[in-house]
């Protein structure tokens, strides 16, 4: 009989704690298969987050190294600097990556740091119980936003994917979403881009996923994955932001 | 004769780092401790190793952890309001068991403070700084020669322990120039770094976390550290004893207010005052045993700060009531002179009728 789906090389044995319904499952699978199809499990370093994929570790068959919440792309430089040799990606949510971490982000992807930084978008705290993110839509409630996000109050959703999109140090930066099959697909195939840029040494890779979160959406999985493309990819529209090595072929 | 060049301190730590093999430095620009990052920028490079300017003090420390993580030898350094912002990345460093220096060249606090020389950073770092159940060893340097030394051993014996070490100085301790012979790197064994994150070839894969949820293996892990700090709290202790025979009278004090009193024994010893100093080179793990030995005798001390008071507590801790002890300071950036110390020491030894 032949063997048509298993569990990837780079995955270890146990059972995913997340939630039904939850999009990190499917991102770390996608990592996963690179890892194994582009031959990196030997020189790849993970830094995983603070948040509900601190956990990441537990599950990649791969060196990785937790970071204090929102310093994933600092302790990436630190590994990248000293083993230029080796790959280093970041696994980071939307607090981590576009509240707290800000600066780090912003300035590893200006210096165009070798790394790169899979930014997990659920438009919500998750671990800490469903709180307002940088991300949260506009009207959307959360417990710390029992009202619904108000523009005049909480401020607009943060678009950071494309404030790095904006630096020169950036070579690649695209935004995904895991609403249907195909678009997981295309997520896997930009996540593959952004390794090759970094192999290339051309500068920071980032892509941003947006992924459900039903358990604090309060939806469930199905309804969801609906409202990855109802809701989320309006506000934060899918696609290739950048792609220097296009410019340069395209030149 | 000895191959002497004239050294600023601040250059002193950056030339002992690259004699102990730091392959990465990580900081951000803060007075008074440019120096140091200005004289790796210039000098890392030649010995193959990595010099980035951070975008603020956590990110740097935070790159400084991602490269001890690596195995490599790695410092950092700033002055009081920068070291705060280090904290969170020190306790991680801590939890994680990573080796790494961070030199604090303090200045007058609390807030922005000043520039000047100050000492009020004792707490901070000897109490263990950012969160959580932990120790860092620390070490306050009096003169250059020391500063380079200790700048050396502080790689050491982060490898060794597998625990951030901090040196502390200030304004006075990194601009001060002084002749020092560049002594080489003693050779010691140090344990392989079996925990270091390179790429899982030939080997199973590797993690690196502080994240210990179950309460039982984190009681455990807390335990593991204490037994490490016992380990350091028996073997790191120094301190000099200068003039302290036949002394009624110990002065107590580090770094640059030592230097001072230094001064102020001499004078008061040249007045027949029967006065002596102990300075402590290690805040953490603080040498109490030298302290409690001298108090067989000594019944009689005097701690001076350039603070309002911090290691005085140690010293009170370390004394458990066997002998009196008063307290000096000049906080705020106040660098008093010998003359001034020595005037304490005489109203101090006539009101207690020495």
């Amino acid at each position: 009989m032949n063997k048509v789906f298993s569990k990837p090389k780079y995955l270890k044995d146990v059972p995913f704690h997340y939630c039904p319904g939850c999009g990190h499952s499917i991102i770390h699978r996608l990592i996963a298969e690179l890892i194994d199809e582009m031959n990196m499990g030997l020189r790849i370093i993970g830094v995983p987050p603070a948040g509900c994929a601190v956990l990441a570790y537990n599950y990649f068959d791969i060196d990785m190294c937790e970071a204090p919440h929102g310093r994933g792309c600092a302790v990436a430089t630190g590994f990248k600097r000293s083993q230029p040799d080796k790959i280093v990606f970041t696994y980071q949510g939307d607090g981590d990556m576009a509240a707290i971490g800000t600066a780090e982000t912003l300035h590893a992807a200006n210096r165009g740091e070798r790394i790169t930084s899979i930014f997990v978008n659920n438009a919500v705290y998750g671990m800490t119980g469903g709180q307002m993110a940088p991300t949260t839509l506009l009207g959307q409630k959360t417990s710390t936003s029992p009202y619904g996000r108000r523009a005049d109050v909480e401020g607009y959703p943060l678009l950071i994917t494309e404030l790095i999109a904006s630096l020169k140090g950036a070579a690649y930066v695209a935004r995904n979403s895991l609403a249907t099959p195909a678009k997981i697909l295309a997520a896997k195939r930009s996540i593959k881009k952004a390794f090759e840029v970094q192999m290339q040494g051309i500068g920071y890779s980032l892509v941003e996923i947006l992924s459900p979160c039903p358990t604090n959406w309060k939806l469930s999985a199905i309804d969801s994955f609906k409202l990855l493309e109802t809701r989320m990819e309006k506000e934060f529209p899918i696609g290739v932001l950048k792609d220097v090595t296009k410019a340069k072929e395209e030149a | 004769m000895e191959n002497k060049v004239l050294m600023k301190g601040t250059d002193a730590i950056g030339e002992a780092a690259i004699q102990a093999g730091c392959k990465c430095y990580f900081g951000y620009p803060i007075t008074p401790q440019n120096e140091i990052p200005e004289y790796m920028a210039r000098r890392i490079e030649e010995v193959g190793g990595v010099f980035l300017q951070g975008e603020s003090e956590i990110a740097s420390i935070n790159m400084v952890l991602g490269a001890a993580a690596s195995g490599v030898r790695a410092m950092t350094s700033s002055s009081s309001p920068g070291i705060s912002l280090k904290q969170e990345g020190m306790s991680f460093l801590a939890a994680m068991e990573l080796p790494a220096v961070i030199v604090n060249i303090m200045r007058g606090g609390p807030g922005l403070g000043n520039i000047a020389p100050a000492q009020g950073d004792y707490y901070q770092a000897t109490r263990g700084g950012g969160h959580g159940d932990y120790r860092t060893p620390v070490f306050a340097p009096a003169a250059i020669q020391e500063l380079y030394d200790i700048t050396m051993d502080a790689f050491d014996i982060a490898d060794m322990y597998r625990t951030p070490v901090m040196i502390m100085g200030d304004g006075m301790m990194g601009q001060m120039m002084e002749p020092i012979v560049l002594n080489k790197r003693k050779e010691i064994n140090l344990p392989v770094k079996d925990y270091i994150l390179t790429g899982a070839d030939g080997r199973p894969s590797r993690i690196m976390r502080s994240l210990i949820l179950d309460v039982m293996e984190m009681e455990e892990h807390n335990w593991k550290l204490k037994r490490k700090y016992d380990l350091m709290r028996s073997r790191l202790p120094s301190c000099e004893e200068f003039m302290t025979d036949g002394a009624k009278l110990v002065i107590v004090a580090y770094g640059t207010a030592a230097r001072i009193a230094k001064g102020a024994v001499k004078r008061a010893r040249r007045d027949g005052v029967a006065v002596g100093l102990l300075r402590p080179i290690s805040l953490w793990p603080f040498p109490d045993k030298a302290i409690q030995n001298l108090a067989k005798e000594v019944k009689n001390f005097l701690v001076f700060e350039m603070s309002t008071g911090q290691m005085v507590d140690d010293v009170i801790m370390a004394l458990k009531g066997k002998a009196e002890c008063e307290f000096y300071g000049r906080p705020g950036g106040v660098v008093p002179t010998p003359a001034e110390i020595e005037r304490i020491i005489g109203r101090y030894w006539v009101q207690r009728g020495l």
